[in-house]
C-alpha cells in the first residue's frame, strides 16, 4: 500500500499550490515593485522546475540529453527574444 | 456592406480574373464528373495520409503559387519598365507587391520546401511514413486553406496593400480600413499553424524513426538541414502566431497593441515580425543548402567534404538566425548601441555560411563531375548566391545601410539570395527526386534549356536593380519621371523578367513532355546517387521499404552498391500502415470558411464554423482507428511487379 501511494507527487502537488499562493501575495499586498517582481520571478522559476522534473519526468526519459538541449535552446530563444526586444525597443530606442 | 464593396469592381484586369476563376471553378467539377474521377480524387489524393502524395500536393500547389506570384512580378516589372507608365495605378501596385511578397515566401517557397521534405525525408532515413501521418495531412490542408483564402482577396474584398511586412501604423484599421489586411492576418495565421504542426511532425520523425544504425552523424545532409530547419520552425512560428493574433485583435476587436492612440507601440509589430521573419529566411534557405549538398556530392561522385563542419555551421546559423532581426530596421530610430550589436551578429552569419561554400567547393575539387540539370543549378547557385551574400554584408553595416535601406539595392539583394538559394534549390531537387516519385525522368535537354534561360535572365532582371538602388530608386515605387534616368535599366530588367517567364514555361512544358514521352524503364537509382531513398523502387511503393535497411555508415547505399551487398535482408512481415482519413480535408475547408467570415467580421457564421472545427477535434478524440496491415502476399506481389518492371529494360 505504501509503495502504491505517490507520496512524492502529492507533496509536489501541494507544494506547487503553495507556490501559486505565495505568488498571489505580490498582488494581494501592497508591496514595492521590486519586492513583488522578486517574489514572482522566484516562485515562477521554482514552479517551472517542479513541473519539469516531477510531473513531466525530464529526468526519467531515456533521451534526457536531447530534452535538456531542447530546453536550453528554448531558453536561449525565449530570453533573446524578450531581452533583445527590450534592448531594441526600450533601452536602445530613440537614444543617441 | 454593399455588394459593390464585397466584390472588387472597376478594374478590367480584375474582371478578367473573376471570369477566369469562375470558368476554372466550374470546369474542374464538370471535368471530374464527366470523366468519373470524383472517387479517384477522394480516395487517392484528398484523403491520403501518404507522405509522398502529400509532398506531391504541396509541390503542385507551390508551382501554382509560383505562377500567381510570377504574374504579379511581371505586372510590377511591366509597370516600371518605362517612366510614367499607366499599366497599374499606385493602389494596384501596392496590392501587387504585397501579394507577390507574401505568396512567394509563404505560399511558394515554404510549401515547395515542405513538399520536398515530405517526399524525401522518410525515404532518406529508411522510414515508412512520418511520425504523425494524419497530422501531416492536416498541415497540408491548413496551408492550402490559408493559401486559397489569401488568393481570393483580390476579387472579394480587396487585397492587402501594406507590404508583405505589413508595418504598423500603415496596416492599422485607421490607415488600411479595407478588409485586405484582415486577409493577411487570418490567412497567414491558418497556414502558419499548419507549418508549426509540420515542424513538430518532422522533428519527431527525424529524431525517432531513423533506420537501425543511422546515428545522427550518419544522417544524409539534407536530413540534417531539415532537422535544423524544423527546430527553427518550432521556435520561430509561435512568434508569428502571437503577432498575427495581436494584429487581428487590433484591427477587428478594438485593442491598441500596435495602434498608437492609447499607448500602443507601432514599432513593436516590426520587431515581432522580424523576430519571426529573419529565422524564416533561414527556414527557406537551410533545406536548400541540404539539397545542394546532396546533389553536389552525388554528381561529383565524392562524399561531402567537411561533413562535421557542415553540421556545426548549420547549428551555428540556426542560433545566429535568432539574434539578428533588428538589421531590418536600423534606420527607424535605434541608438548606436543597438545598431552596432545587430551589425556584428549579422556579419557573423557570413562565417558559417562561408564555411559551407568552401565545403561545396572542396567537394567539387577533383571530382568526376557530371553536368546534369540538378547539378547545373547547384553550380550556378554558388557564385550567384555569393553575390547575394556579399551584398548582404554590405547591408549589414548599419551606417552604410542608411544609404541602401529600402532602395532597389535591397530588392536586388534579397532576390539574389532567395532565387539562387531557394528557388534554384527546389527546382534542382524537383528534377533530382522526380524519377523517385514518378518512375520516369524529366527530359534533360529541356531541363538544361530552361536552366540557361532562368539563370541568365535572373541576372539580367536583378543585376540592374543594384545600380538603380545605388542611383536612388526606392523600393515599392510605382512610377518615376523620365528625368530620373531610371528608364533604361528598368527596361533591361523587364527584358530579363520576360526571359525568366519563358524559362519557367519551358520547365512546365518539360513536365508535360516527360509525362507523355519520357521512357518508363528506368533503374531505381538513375543518377547513381548516395542515400537510402535510392535503394528502394521507383516509383516508391506505398510502404517505402519492404524490408527496413540497416545502416552502418554515411552513404551506406553507395557503399552497398560498390560492395554488392544488400542493405536489408530477412523475410517479409506484414506492414502496419495508417488509414486514409477525410477529416483533414474537411478541417481545411472549415478553416477556410471560418477565416473567410472572420475577415469580414461576420461573427455568427464565424462562430458556427469555429464550433464545427472544435467538433472535428472532439470527433477525432473518440475515433478508433488502429490502421491496417499489408499482408506478406501483397508485399510479394508488389515487389515482384516493381522488380519485373525494372528487369524488362
Ligand atoms: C521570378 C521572378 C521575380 C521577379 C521578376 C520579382 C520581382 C519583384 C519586384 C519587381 C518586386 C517589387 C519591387 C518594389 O517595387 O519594391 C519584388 C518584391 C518582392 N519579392 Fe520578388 N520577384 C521574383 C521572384 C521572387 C521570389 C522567388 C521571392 C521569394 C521567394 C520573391 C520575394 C519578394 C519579396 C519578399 C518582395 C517584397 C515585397 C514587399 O515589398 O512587400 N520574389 N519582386
Ligand atoms: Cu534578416
Amino acid at each position: 500500500m505504501k509503495q502504491l501511494f505517490p507520496a512524492q507527487h502529492v507533496m509536489g502537488f501541494l507544494f506547487s499550490l503553495l507556490l501559486s499562493l505565495v505568488a498571489l501575495v505580490a498582488v494581494l499586498f501592497d508591496l514595492s515593485f521590486t519586492a513583488g517582481m522578486t517574489i514572482l520571478v522566484v516562485t515562477a522559476l521554482v514552479q517551472a522546475g517542479l513541473q519539469l522534473f516531477l510531473f513531466m519526468h525530464v529526468k526519467e526519459n531515456a533521451e534526457s540529453k536531447t530534452l535538456y538541449l531542447n530546453i536550453l535552446y528554448a531558453l536561449f530563444v525565449g530570453l533573446v527574444t524578450i531581452f533583445g526586444t527590450l534592448f531594441a525597443m526600450r533601452w536602445g530606442y530613440m537614444v543617441k | 456592406m454593399k455588394w459593390d464593396e464585397f466584390f472588387v469592381t472597376g478594374e478590367p484586369m480584375i474582371y478578367a480574373a473573376m471570369v477566369s476563376i469562375v470558368v476554372v471553378s466550374l470546369a474542374i467539377p464538370i471535368a471530374l464528373t464527366y470523366f468519373k474521377k470524383w472517387n479517384w480524387l477522394w480516395m487517392n489524393w484528398l484523403t491520403t495520409v501518404d507522405h509522398k502524395k502529400i509532398g506531391v500536393m504541396y509541390i503542385l500547389s507551390a508551382l501554382l503559387m509560383l505562377f500567381r506570384g510570377g504574374v504579379d512580378a511581371l505586372l510590377m516589372r511591366g509597370q516600371t519598365a518605362i517612366p510614367d507608365n499607366g499599366l497599374l495605378d499606385g493602389q494596384h501596385y501596392n496590392e501587387i507587391f504585397t501579394t507577390h511578397g507574401v505568396i512567394m515566401i509563404l505560399f511558394m517557397a515554404m510549401p515547395f520546401i515542405i513538399g520536398l521534405m515530405n517526399v524525401v525525408i522518410p525515404l532518406q532515413i529508411g522510414a515508412r511514413d512520418v511520425a504523425f501521418p494524419r497530422l501531416n495531412a492536416i498541415s497540408f490542408w491548413l496551408f492550402f486553406a490559408g493559401a486559397m483564402l489569401f488568393n481570393i482577396s483580390f476579387v472579394i474584398g480587396g487585397s492587402p496593400d501594406a507590404g508583405w511586412s505589413a508595418y504598423f501604423p500603415l496596416a492599422s484599421l485607421e490607415f488600411s480600413p479595407t478588409v485586405g489586411n484582415n486577409y493577411y492576418s487570418l490567412a497567414l495565421q491558418i497556414a502558419g499553424i499548419g507549418t508549426l504542426l509540420t515542424g513538430i511532425n518532422f522533428l519527431v520523425t527525424i529524431l525517432k524513426m531513423r533506420a537501425p544504425g543511422m546515428t545522427l552523424m550518419k544522417m544524409p545532409m539534407f536530413t540534417w538541414s531539415v532537422l535544423i530547419t524544423n527546430v527553427i520552425i518550432v521556435f520561430a512560428f509561435p512568434v508569428l502566431t502571437v503577432a498575427l493574433a495581436l494584429m487581428t485583435l487590433d484591427r477587428q476587436f478594438g485593442t491598441q497593441f500596435f495602434a498608437m492612440q492609447s499607448g500602443g507601440m507601432d514599432m513593436l509589430w516590426a520587431n515581432l515580425f522580424w523576430v519571426w521573419g529573419h529565422p524564416e529566411v533561414y527556414i527557406v534557405i537551410l533545406p536548400a543548402f541540404g539539397i545542394y549538398s546532396e546533389i553536389i556530392s552525388a554528381f561529383a561522385r565524392k562524399n561531402l567534404y567537411g561533413y562535421k563542419s557542415m553540421v556545426v555551421s548549420m547549428v551555428a546559423i540556426s542560433l545566429l538566425s535568432f539574434v539578428v532581426w533588428a538589421h531590418h530596421f536600423y534606420t527607424m530610430g535605434h541608438g548606436v548601441m543597438v545598431n552596432s550589436v545587430f551589425s556584428i551578429t549579422t556579419m557573423a552569419i557570413a562565417i558559417p555560411t562561408g564555411v559551407k561554400i568552401f565545403n561545396w567547393l572542396f567537394t567539387l575539387r577533383k571530382g568526376k563531375i557530371s553536368f546534369t540539370t540538378p547539378m547545373l543549378y547547384s553550380l550556378a547557385f554558388i557564385p550567384i548566391f555569393t553575390i547575394g551574400g556579399v551584398t548582404g554584408v554590405m547591408l549589414a553595416m548599419a551606417s552604410a545601410d542608411y544609404q541602401y535601406h529600402n532602395t532597389m539595392f535591397l530588392v536586388a539583394h534579397f532576390h539574389y539570395v532567395l532565387i539562387p538559394g531557394t528557388v534554384f534549390a527546389v527546382i534542382a531537387g524537383f528534377h533530382f527526386w522526380f524519377p523517385k516519385v514518378f518512375g520516369f525522368m524529366l527530359n534533360e535537354k529541356l531541363g538544361k534549356l530552361s536552366f540557361w534561360f532562368i539563370t541568365i535572365s535572373f541576372n539580367v532582371t536583378f543585376f540592374p536593380l543594384f545600380i538603380l538602388g545605388l542611383n536612388g530608386m526606392t523600393r515599392r515605387m510605382y512610377t518615376y519621371s523620365e528625368s530620373t534616368g531610371y528608364g533604361p535599366l528598368n527596361m533591361l530588367s523587364m527584358v530579363g523578367a520576360v526571359g525568366l517567364a519563358i524559362g519557367f514555361i519551358i520547365l512546365v512544358y518539360n513536365i508535360y513532355w516527360s509525362v507523355r514521352y519520357s521512357p518508363r524503364d528506368i533503374d531505381q537509382d538513375p543518377w547513381d546517387a548516395r542515400s537510402l531513398e535510392w535503394s528502394t523502387h521507383s516509383p516508391v511503393p506505398e510502404y517505402n521499404f519492404a524490408l527496413i535497411p540497416t545502416v552502418n555508415k554515411l552513404d551506406a547505399h553507395w557503399f552497398a552498391k560498390k560492395e554488392g551487398k544488400p542493405l536489408a535482408t530477412g523475410k517479409y512481415e506484414p506492414i502496419h500502415m495508417p488509414n486514409n482519413s477525410g477529416l483533414p480535408v474537411i478541417m481545411g475547408a472549415l478553416f477556410f470558411f471560418w477565416g473567410f467570415f472572420m475577415v469580414f467580421s461576420w461573427w455568427i457564421p464565424a462562430i458556427v464554423f469555429g464550433v464545427l472545427i472544435l467538433g472535428t477535434l472532439a470527433y477525432r478524440s473518440f475515433e478508433k482507428d488502429h490502421g491496417r496491415y499489408i499482408s506478406v502476399e501483397e508485399i510479394e506481389r508488389t515487389e515482384n511487379a516493381l522488380r519485373g518492371a525494372q528487369h524488362e529494360n
